[in-house]
């Protein structure tokens, strides 16, 4: 192929426009050189903007030193990631550079213009063809297979093929570097390819080579009640978690990461703290899987663009992890995706917006925002493969909205496209009610593990609990019934008892389903027992035991005897105060 | 390489531009006019058409002024003979000292690899207890100190400049008054600080594209002192003043604003300053504190909310003390488990009866008689603000804890503090001392 090149003709921050004889694609991917004394450094850029011969594209890199005339080297290809084995366990940039690898060539800062490969070239993988000669194939579905980690790993045939082809060669058994041809496909053209462990995928275009996608009707259980129980997550599903900063947002997404009930979680740490990116880094590798036994590490891929790295980078980041979740799902395997935040994507989007001088809209986000907000959460789903088994994408995204208000444009825009809604309030996380998801403003369009209609029955109660609160206020405990008291405190009771949840706690930060469903059994009897009290500190005070009965009980783990003695004493304590 | 040009098209703000021909992007370049030299930078290239942002601000310039292109981008000279100077915002000489030329250093370097990151451990200790007792301050971590203007920020930086055990202090200030760079200046002298600070300076009165440059200066000054093991401490304030600065360029070169005027980049802007905070294995350490004022005492104002997102806690200062409240160091967890076994009880049991206190108070001023219980708290109230939450205290950790423990027999019973008898029976005092 010929070299296609063009010549740089400005440079205004991260933006470079480029003058070109040749043919070029949107979104292709080009290298803009600097050449130095010391040899030439080569800036990965992506064309966002043609007019004319020209090309406005973002560098993922800082341009210092760039200048007019300087080359710019047309790829070809759009920005895309490597798919095969061995992606698991790594930690990546934004665009799928390997961290540690990067630190082992070049110390401790991120030197622009070096790149490596995504995936380790010389690791053999042990090879099982599953298709044999003469099988007629088409995209995704299975060559063969190779064990990577606890999974089973499928070589496809490449999602970019289209039409039916007929497996002319297949590898045996055996061990093989990821570049190794595995298999040569023949099309009815008669044209040929060779397949290798390894493709390719343009990011920003979703992987649709299933059968069909299904609606997301089963839970994904995250073992954290209050969502559970309150605003499920499907399988396949999305949802949000709009708060002010300290709210508590990343404990809430790395316990989520430790505890869904999914097979792979991809953690896109995108535009926040380095920090919190480095305790997940270091703490994953020594925690245990609790459906394995196995690492965490072993199931979970980090995709890593902090806030102080490229800007552009940041914006590919969350469509890198999402086409590896998309990879994953093709193997029948249950990914989520967790993106922590979206906020910072968008105003990713923001800045290149104002670089390309676009009319803005709101709070100058552009004008396309909520399409590609949408564009993106559509990427998840529930489906249906070509060979009948069932595979998942669930994501879950982060909001950080300006002020904690949610009426900001990013947070508008992500409620109108996502299934549940976690919103955390400034107010609950003051007052220490972890997790701070606000269980009067929060919705959920997925099912419960508990029946729809018995929680809806308790949300009731947490509703007049919220209103009497309200009401007390204004009017003190005393012009307060005695009635409507023992519904503020049944109100609170279901808040203590249930919707906090200690996330540092080593048996109170995970309740599996079942568990949470014998809670809301006990927690159920409780609220509907009629009471009767003397007066309103003799209530108080009963609820406050109950309150901590509950609260010792979570901190039990179900096998133990004192489990067993812990209900019998909230029994006891309902049975006490009854009216009969 | 150096050509001279004569010719500038356009002056607007602190921009000219002008055309030139084999320029790269950020060069820096020398203006002369009648008004003297001044360097400024290359922020934007179209064509044969550069745009220059002149450090010195545009003013006076002539349309022949002389531009001479320098073929480098901006460098500031390190070495250990920064130790004890002051700086101006583009790195030369406040003081009468001499100009310092060599070993010259780029400024805003690459984001350091979060996989070379570790978990931060050593707290640094400042000898100031509402920070070391109750909201450590960590190595590597960045934490704003929320006030509004005329609370005594710059006071509590100073404090911690002369106390914190680190062993650099690079302070950054950004449309400082001038009466405040002398304050900050005099105090350091005095007890001896001085020796191992490095100041670089922003006055309100100076240019404001200087303004901008002093946090990257300052933090690539820092970074190759911790490069070279030491722990160093950068203080910068003010970081509204720094953002106000962008944003006034950002107006001027005609960006879309955001939110309140500021540019769509502030976060990231922030961020790649904050995030240079970083504890390096085998290396030395960098811990930031800034100071953000809150216009109209607002913490959702674009500054501060921002910064919030970007930082690890805050530190709210009203009415000249560190707010127990709202104030919060997220990383104290890992550092206060391993200094003395009482301290997380201490903390806790102390902010929780202040907490107690303020009710009473509150109960006070509608006029409710007060309990035994009340009258406890009060007395406790007092003595906790007194000896724990006055500023100008320097008192290591241990004896801070020591005098706590000294506060809660003053006012009350073991059983009463919500801590533990197994330490209670270890440090409960066994006499009382009175105050």
């Amino acid at each position: 192929m010929e070299q296609n090149k063009g010549t740089i003709t400005g440079v205004n921050g991260n933006m470079i426009t480029v003058h070109f004889t040749g043919a070029v694609a949107q979104n292709e991917v080009g290298y803009a050189e600097i050449v130095t004394a010391g040899g030439t450094q080569r800036l990965m850029a992506e064309i966002v903007r043609i007019r004319g011969r020209e090309a406005d594209m973002q560098v993922f890199e800082d341009t210092r030193d760039l200048g007019v005339g300087d080359n710019v080297d047309f790829s070809g290809n759009l920005l895309a990631v490597e798919l095969g084995p061995g992606l698991l366990t790594q930690i990546y940039d934004g665009l799928q550079n390997p961290l540690p690898r990067l630190a082992e060539e070049y110390g401790f800062f991120l030197q622009r213009g070096t790149y490596l490969k995504a995936l380790d070239r010389s690791k053999q993988w042990s090879f099982t063809p599953t298709a044999k000669v003469g099988d007629r194939v088409s995209a995704g579905e299975e060559l063969g297979t190779v064990p990577e980690g606890i999974f089973k790993h499928r070589i496809m045939v490449p999602f970019s093929l289209s039409g039916f082809w007929q497996v002319s060669n297949i590898t045996p058994a055996g061990d093989y570097s990821i570049d190794h041809t595995v298999a040569t496909l023949t099309n009815e053209q008669g044209r040929t390819t060779e397949v290798t462990m390894v493709q390719r995928w343009p990011v920003k275009l979703p992987i649709e080579c299933f059968a069909e996608r299904l609606r997301p009707t089963e839970t994904l259980v995250t073992r954290i009640r209050t969502i559970d129980t309150f605003f499920p997550v499907a399988v396949g599903g999305t949802y949000c978690i709009p708060g002010p900063f300290g709210a508590g947002k990343t404990v809430l997404q790395q316990v989520t990461s430790r505890f869904a009930d999914v097979d792979i979680v991809i953690f896109a740490a995108c535009g926040e703290r380095a920090g919190e990116v480095v305790e997940t880094l270091r703490e994953f590798p020594q925690l245990e899987d609790p459906r394995t036994g196995k690492s965490l590490m072993d199931r979970t891929i980090i995709i890593c663009n902090t806030s102080s790295m490229p800007v552009a980078a940041r914006e590919a980041s969350v469509y890198t992890a999402v086409t590896i979740a998309s990879y994953y799902r093709m193997m029948g395997l249950s990914v989520l995706l967790l993106a922590d935040s979206t906020s910072r994507w968008a105003q990713a989007l923001r800045e290149m917006s104002g670089r390309l001088e676009e009319i803005p809209g709101e709070e100058a986000f552009p004008a396309y925002l909520e399409s590609v907000i949408a564009g993106f959460y559509e990427r998840a789903g529930r489906v249906r493969l070509k060979d009948g088994s069932i595979g998942s994408v669930t994501i879950g995204g982060t909001v950080s909205p300006a002020g904690g208000n949610f009426d900001e444009p990013v947070t508008q825009a992500t409620l109108k496209v996502v299934g549940a809604f976690h919103g955390l309030s400034r107010a609950r996380s003051d007052a220490r009610r972890y997790p701070a998801i606000d269980p009067r403003d929060s919705w959920s369009k997925y099912t419960p593990i508990i029946d729809t209609a018995r929680v809806e029955a308790m949300r009731t109660f947490i509703r007049l609990g919220g209103d009497v609160a309200q009401m007390m206020m204004v009017v003190g405990e005393e012009g307060t019934t005695m009635d409507d008291f023992v519904v503020y405190l049944k109100g609170e009771l279901i808040d203590t008892a249930y919707l906090q949840q200690d996330s540092f706690h080593s048996v109170d930060a995970a309740m599996p389903a079942n568990r949470q469903k014998q809670v809301f059994d006990m927690l159920e009897m409780v609220v509907n027992t009629d009471y009767h009290f003397e007066d309103k500190e003799v209530a108080r005070s009963h609820f406050n035991l109950l309150g901590q009965a509950f609260h010792d009980w979570h901190g039990i783990s179900l096998d133990s005897d004192e489990c067993l003695t812990q209900r019998q004493l909230i029994e006891k304590l309902v049975k006490e105060a009854a009216r009969t | 390489m150096n050509t001279v040009y004569h010719q500038i098209d356009h002056i607007a703000g602190s921009v000219i531009t002008l055309c030139a021909s084999g320029v790269k992007y950020r060069e820096l370049a020398e203006v002369t006019s009648r008004t003297g030299t001044s360097l400024a930078q290359v922020i934007k290239l179209d064509g044969d058409t550069v745009s220059l942002q002149v450090f010195a601000g545009a003013r006076g310039i002539a349309t022949d002024a002389r531009v001479r292109f320098l073929a480098t981008t901006m460098r500031v000279p390190f070495s250990d003979a920064l130790l004890g100077r002051a700086f101006t915002g583009s790195a030369k000489p406040r003081d009468n000292g001499p100009e310092l030329t060599e070993n010259l250093i780029e400024i805003g370097t690459p984001s350091v690899n979060p996989a070379k990151r570790i978990i931060p451990r050593n707290m640094v200790r400042t000898g100031i207890p509402m920070i070391d007792v109750f909201n450590s301050l960590v190595e590597s971590q960045k934490l704003p100190i929320f006030a509004k203007a005329g609370e005594p920020y710059n006071p509590l930086l100073a404090r911690i400049a002369l106390q914190a055990e680190v062993d650099v202090i690079i302070l950054g200030g950004m449309g400082l008054k001038y009466d405040d760079y002398l304050y900050f200046r005099d105090t350091l002298d005095d007890s001896g600080a001085l020796s191992r600070t490095v100041m670089f300076i922003h006055t309100a009165a100076d240019p404001i594209v200087e303004c901008t440059l002093v946090p990257d200066i300052s933090l690539a000054v820092a970074e190759q002192f911790a490069l070279q093991g030491r722990k160093v401490l950068v203080l910068l304030t003010d970081m509204t003043a720094f953002a106000d600065a962008l944003k006034e360029i950002a107006i001027t070169m005609e960006q879309i604003p955001s939110n309140r005027g500021y540019p769509g980049d502030l976060y990231s802007q922030l961020a790649s300053r904050y995030e240079k905070a970083v504890d390096f294995e085998g290396a030395g350490s960098i811990t930031i504190l800034a100071a953000t004022t809150m216009p109209g005492d607002d913490v959702t104002h674009p500054v501060p909310d921002n910064t919030g997102y970007i930082t690890e806690g805050q530190f709210y200062l009203r009415n000249g003390r560190i707010e127990p409240f709202g104030s919060l160091s997220r990383l104290k967890q890992l550092v206060n488990k391993d200094t003395r076994p009482d301290h997380r009880v201490v903390m806790d049991a102390m902010i929780k009866l202040y907490a107690s206190y303020n009710e009473t108070l509150e109960k006070q001023s509608m006029g409710f008689r007060m309990t035994s219980w009340d009258e406890k708290l009060l007395k406790y109230g007092e003595l906790f603000e007194q000896n724990m939450m006055d500023l100008n205290k320097d008192i290591p950790l241990e004896k801070a804890l020591d005098r706590g423990w000294e506060i809660l027999a003053d006012c009350f019973e073991t059983n009463e503090v919500g801590i533990p008898t197994k330490l209670t029976d270890q440090f409960w005092p066994k006499e009382t001392v009175s105050p």
